[in-house]
């Protein structure tokens, strides 16, 4: 029994120490982890395409939709300044569902409400598109999610699926992204995770992706089965990883290896 | 939605090398690739890129499968007068597009 109990604590013990949260100094995103050619083609905007999805977005702000007739420009006027610094805080509290949303759910939630027009389809054009110019007037500014003191039991649960271990490969997120994050798999960086930049424009996707449509891949690689897209725990995991990035700049739209 | 990004500078000397940088928004499917359901997912790229200065072609590049989605073209060419640059992407399923630059020469 006290062996149990010895062993028990031990594991404990080990788990924390390995699985500490990263020190803002030594938080590096994913941008820290490219080679130069990559981050050139971030770092110019007619490099990075990205920013074709950025224009498509621009494009769709002022287009009206739905039953109602509205575009977003018609009650948010002009992005640059409504959209300022908005990305940099979700997920964020969503007092009539009583839980979280992203920036895509947001999206939708108000296509369905204010314009009374049906959501995109997660990873359609249009949503990426929307989410991206969005995003990307909040670039350059410092992530500030999860700080609604009614999100904390959502980030207390996105931190509890971000260490639990799952899948065939019984990894949990924190085993990479906390643990070796410095080393690599198979030639690519590991990374820390951070998300910093998204909606991103994936190489090897060869086309713009949600966080969402990151974290599933992550799930299927250690081969367990991926949440839904929108899905709570997707949601709840992205608002952990945004409070666990709180102080990075917002990169959208980034571009990845 | 296909839209364009050019990266021309606004001004250069007479004579001088310039970089021009394009990047065109187009999903590039190659031919090769098939469906769940064992269907062909049809071609559709861009077959041809071309530039023109002041109406005069300039470069000109063929496009094939396996040249990425979103195509990023940039090659250089020397100025001697002001004038526009002519951008045009021609592509499977009738795909056409234009773009325009101008530029100074001092």
């Amino acid at each position: 029994m006290k062996i149990a109990v010895c062993i028990a604590l031990l594991t404990a013990m080990a788990g924390t120490s390995l699985a500490a949260e990263i020190p803002l100094s030594e938080r590096r995103s994913g941008y820290s982890f490219m080679s130069p050619d990559t981050r050139a083609m971030q770092d110019e905007d007619t490099a990075n395409p990205g920013m074709l999805f950025v224009l498509d977005g621009e494009a769709l702000w002022t287009r009206k939709a739905g039953g109602a007739d509205k575009a977003c420009a018609d009650c948010h006027n002009d992005a640059r300044i409504s959209m300022k610094g908005v990305a940099a805080h979700y997920p964020a509290f969503e007092k009539a569902l009583g839980r979280p949303v992203d920036l895509e759910g947001r999206i939708n939630l108000c296509r369905t409400n204010h314009q009374q027009a049906s959501p995109f389809a997660y990873e359609s054009r249009e949503l990426l598109a929307l989410s991206a110019f969005v995003a990307q007037q909040s670039r350059g500014m410092p992530i500030a999610a999860g700080d609604d003191p009614e999100l904390a039991p959502f980030v207390e649960r996105g931190h509890a699926l971000f260490m639990q271990r799952q899948g065939q490969l019984n990894l949990g997120c924190t085993n990479c992204h906390d643990d070796v994050w410095d080393k690599k798999l198979a030639g690519s960086a590991i990374t820390q995770g951070q998300p910093t930049g998204y909606p991103l424009y994936r190489l090897e996707w060869q086309s713009l992706g949600s966080l969402q449509r990151r974290l599933r891949a992550c799930i299927t690689g250690i081969r367990a089965q991926a949440y839904d897209y929108g899905s709570p725990e997707l949601v709840e995991l992205e608002l952990y990883l945004m409070s666990r990035a709180r102080g990075m700049p917002i990169e959208t739209p980034a571009v990845r290896p | 939605m296909p839209s364009a990004l050019i990266n021309v500078p606004a001004k250069a000397k007479r004579g001088s090398v310039i970089e021009i940088k394009t990047l065109m928004s187009h999903i590039m499917e190659t031919g090769y690739r098939h469906t769940a359901s064992g269907d062909v997912v049809p071609r559709d790229i861009i077959t041809s890129f071309t530039c023109r200065f002041n109406g005069t072609e300039v470069f000109r590049a063929d496009l094939y499968p396996a040249i990425a989605a979103n195509p990023f073209i940039t090659f250089f060419t020397t100025v001697t007068e002001s004038g526009k640059f002519e951008f045009e992407w021609i592509g499977d399923r009738g795909f056409s597009e234009t773009a325009q630059a101008s530029i100074t020469v001092e």
